[in-house]
């Protein structure tokens, strides 16, 4: 069993929830129950037996065993972050343990991110460009390869999406879209530039949840 | 729906998603936009006077200066918003084609049309409107608003009507959600609103699209009380840059739309902020002085 964090001090957190909740997963506590929850998509649900729990401080932080870092404004996130000791905790988290970022969440665990540059984690070997597309009117809905067991079709939603350059050696690309990556793999670092959370297609996500629990068993640490 | 328009407004709501749980900030030029940003604000809204401003010195409110809109864009990151008046859907083209992010079709401003909102699906953009009940919030929804918000009594900094404006949607929402089928017609028609849509909202028990709160809103305790009654997300207009010391009000309502169940954060972001805007008793206001009456 895996407890997985979902940070929730702004942006689109319920929407992971909702995804984890259809794989399976259930609520850590009551406060982290959401409103008309879906229900799981098969009894035999990837996430059965993993919990999920809203993350807003490094007490609750300290309770999880991977962590989802959601879209929404990566600049307003940062405020948060930077508080007290939560960014320490936070950084010390990621380097050990898994984590999934989708838009702003990928652009926090990138080595460099910006204009104008701003702070990030640093654990995926990344330079992220912030609204590398433009503005909402650029925004789009489109459909990309995802590779891994064959090459298979996946819907991808891009807001005010970031693109990711200088990949580092140890960064792998799981998907292309208009030539650039827009879902990279870096160990148990996982990162989307697009919302796998705003569409049905629960792949990416399920993805997220073998690498979790890849991570807690020993034997194929 | 087809397939383009459902994908269309799949991306107008999801940028309100990226939105939730933050903070909208009103804004009048590229410093206080700075502020807004260096505060946590999730996105601004560019305007050319705040509410409080309009109410005080009259006359005709219209869309802000595209100077002053792009000035606003260029100093930030983060999503900027714009008004446009009530019906006036050329403004709305202007705003469109400049490039902001989210346009608000406000009662703020002066309306620009007697009868008709404008046809918000003929729009790439996303739009935002004001509601005050949840009849008013679907007819949003059916000219394509991918936002609500409560409208609340704009640059008055009193809360109550944002107050009363989303408990009205959320518990319009929760009746509905107990009617039988065929009872469903009558309440359509009761809340002039597409039948549809009603019968979406019974099954669901939420809108289809995010559910802000704005008008009003002027403390960290009044961003909490409005996310506690089911906003997701606060539009702050005059509230900020209205008061003695703008950045740290800002900084303190970021931390209450966050941690709005949290007493204990609570007390700590509302200690030692200042005065707020002096405000404006909302009841002492006759009808015809109210905003919130504009648009139908």
């Amino acid at each position: 069993m895996a407890v997985i964090g979902i940070l929730a001090l702004q942006g689109d957190f319920e929407a992971h929830a909702r995804a984890l909740l259809r794989l399976g997963v259930r609520p850590r506590r009551p406060a982290d129950e959401i409103p008309r929850p879906p229900a799981p998509s098969s009894p035999a649900a990837p996430g059965a037996g993993d919990e999920y729990m809203f993350v807003r401080d490094a007490a609750e932080l300290a309770q999880a065993d991977a962590l989802i870092l959601p879209g929404g404004e990566s600049t307003t996130m940062l405020k948060f972050l930077e508080d007290g000791g939560f960014w320490t905790a936070l950084a010390e988290f990621v380097r050990h343990k898994p984590a999934f970022g989708t838009c702003a969440g990928a652009i926090l665990l990138a080595r460099e991110a910006g204009p104008p540059a701003q702070r990030s984690l640093g654990v995926l070997d990344v330079a992220a460009r912030r609204n590398a597309y433009g503005r909402q009117r650029e925004s789009s809905i489109r459909r990309g390869r995802l590779t891994g067991n064959g090459v298979c079709e996946i819907e991808m939603v891009f807001i005010r999406a970031p693109q990711l350059g200088g990949l580092g050696p140890g960064v792998e690309v799981l998907a292309r879209e208009g030539g650039h990556p827009v879902l990279v793999r870096q160990g148990k670092v996982l990162a989307a530039t697009f919302h796998p959370e705003l569409t049905d297609d629960l792949r990416v996500h399920e993805l997220f949840l073998a690498i979790v629990h890849g991570a807690s068993r020993p034997a194929s640490a | 729906m087809d397939n383009h328009k459902e994908g269309e407004l799949r991306l107008k709501t999801g940028l309100a998603e990226m939105l939730k749980g933050g903070v909208i900030m009103d804004v009048t030029d590229a410093g206080q936009a700075r502020i807004a940003e260096e505060a946590g604000a999730a996105a601004v809204m560019a305007l050319e006077r705040v509410p409080a401003d309009i109410r005080k010195e009259g006359g005709v409110a219209r869309m802000a200066s595209i100077r002053k809109i792009r000035e606003i864009m260029n100093a930030v990151s983060i999503p900027v918003m714009a008004k446009c008046r009530i019906g006036h859907f050329v403004e709305a083209q202007i705003l469109e084609e400049l490039g902001v992010d989210y346009i608000d079709e406000s009662e703020v401003l002066t309306p620009a049309d007697e009868q008709h909102h404008v046809d918000k699906h003929a729009f790439r953009i996303p739009f935002v409107c004001g509601a005050r009940n949840l009849g008013e919030a679907l007819r949003r929804i059916a000219e394509g608003a991918a936002m609500i918000r409560t409208k609340g009594e704009a640059g008055t900094g009193d809360v109550v009507h944002a107050v009363r404006h989303i408990r009205t949607i959320v518990r319009e929402i929760r009746e509905l959600t107990l009617l039988r089928d065929d009872e469903l017609f009558t309440r359509a028609k009761e809340l002039a609103a597409p039948y549809e849509l009603v019968r979406w909202v019974a099954r669901e028990g939420k809108l289809p699209v995010p559910n802000f709160s704005a008008g009003g809103i002027a403390t960290p305790a009044d961003a909490a009380l409005v996310m506690q009654l089911g906003a997701e997300a606060v539009f702050v207009g005059s509230g900020i840059f209205k008061s003695e010391d703008p950045a740290s009000r800002a900084r303190a309502i970021v931390q209450a739309a966050t941690h709005y169940r949290e007493p204990k954060v609570l007390l700590e972001v509302s200690e030692g902020l200042g005065e707020p805007m002096r405000g404006l008793d909302a009841a002492s206001l006759r009808p015809e002085e109210q905003l919130q009456g504009r648009g139908w």
